[in-house]
């Protein structure tokens, strides 16, 4: 009976513990592999055949398909440079320069991947798209409310991410720091 | 008490393989991976163009909206195909996928380096069934090699104001991906 009773219990553990961690790999993602350039992160294998297998996991669970390296590479960035998580309520400025590419584009979505529903349907910005000060570094500012010059609307969400997308770019595997990937800084300038 | 840490202890280490098992698991036997979501709205072996990315109607999440995206959807088990995209104003890319979602081959317009990206894709022993001489006559001829039979072929075009949208989608549209009938020498 005692036996039993213990061997129950060890499947519990294991099914609890197996489970649990898979589901959190899973859906927050690990470090394995990551270049974190700032606030931003990028895992530049994601979109190889050398994909990590807890990548595979957060691709297949979430349904996005990685962007191919030879097409380019996706940083990611949740929190401000102080490490402060981004709030659609309050005022954040995205502003510097951005690693050598043939376009970029910077996405606004939601904790969970989707564009944030706004009257002047404006989702991103394009390398094109925004407008430069003389020496060609740009700010796009992310607020509810409009905001003169590169307003990206955030619909006073609780809280985003936003997604800057390299295209045709060098950066990639063997990147490793700030010098050879110059990534644009996030600052929240205020909230109300 | 030792009872109890040694039961702890071995639920835990089982727990461990439960883990690794589980993600690695995880791919296989998820239903709203890309591939499954896509299963609905293309069709198998010709190209397909999704619909503009918007809040609610999205069918992946973190899609990029400034791109024009169409799905050709392959099954090579009734041959190679082929592919060709003409390149749109801006930039134009060419990726594929597993079945799995694995992304194993990416192209752009500037690294094909012509007007229309053409390429064919076979699986590697259709491939090496290719009779010898054929890779040395078509040096131009980009051959893809895809590791399962199935998978996905996403072709993006970028409108980098939403005014060219409209050309974006044109020059995805015109572009094609069929199952080669004929032999790729007669062809030549």
């Amino acid at each position: 009976m005692r036996l039993i009773f213990t061997t129950i219990l060890v499947l519990a553990i294991a099914a609890a513990v197996g489970l649990g961690l898979t589901w959190a790999t899973a859906t927050r993602g690990t470090d394995l592999g990551t270049l974190t350039i700032g606030a931003w992160t990028a895992q530049p294998r994601i979109g190889t055949t050398e994909i990590n297998p807890y990548a595979r996991a957060t691709v297949a669970r979430s349904g996005e398909l990685p962007i191919g390296t030879g097409d380019g590479i996706s940083f990611i960035a949740k929190a401000d440079d102080k490490k402060r998580p981004l709030d659609g309520r309050c005022d954040v400025v995205v502003s510097g320069v951005t690693p050598a590419a043939r376009f970029w584009t910077l996405t606004l979505y939601d904790t969970k991947g989707r564009l944030v529903a706004n009257a002047l349907q404006r989702y991103g910005f394009t390398s094109e798209e925004v407008v430069r000060n003389a020496d060609g570094s740009f700010a796009i500012r992310m607020a509810a409310r409009a905001r003169s010059g590169n307003w990206l609307p955030t619909a006073g969400i609780d809280r985003y991410q936003l997604v800057l997308r390299l295209y045709d770019t060098p950066v990639g595997v063997a990147t490793r720091t700030q010098r050879d990937a110059p990534m644009p800084t996030i600052a929240t300038a205020g909230c109300p | 008490m030792i009872r109890f840490l040694l039961t702890l202890l071995a639920g835990i280490l089982l727990g461990g393989v439960v883990h690794l098992v589980s993600v690695l698991a995880l791919p296989r036997i998820a239903t709203q991976d890309a591939y499954s979501r896509l299963v609905p709205m293309t069709k198998t072996n010709s190209v397909v163009a999704l619909p503009l990315t918007a809040p609610n109607e999205s069918p992946m999440p973190f899609m990029d909206p400034a791109f024009a995206f169409a799905v050709c959807r392959y099954d090579l088990s009734t041959g190679p195909i082929k592919l060709a995209v003409p390149v749109s104003q801006a930039y134009t890319s060419v990726s594929f996928y597993t079945r799995n979602d694995v992304a194993y081959y990416a192209i752009n317009d500037r690294s094909a380096g012509r007007r229309v990206i053409e390429l064919d894709l076979m699986t590697e022993a259709q491939h090496a069934a290719l009779p010898e001489d054929e890779d040395v006559t078509a040096a131009d001829r980009l051959i893809v090699d895809s590791p399962t039979t199935t998978g996905l072929i996403m072709l993006k075009a970028l409108a980098p104001e939403p005014g060219e949208m409209p050309q974006a989608q044109a020059s995805l549209a015109a572009s094609t991906c069929k199952v080669q009938t004929d032999t790729p020498a007669a062809k030549r």
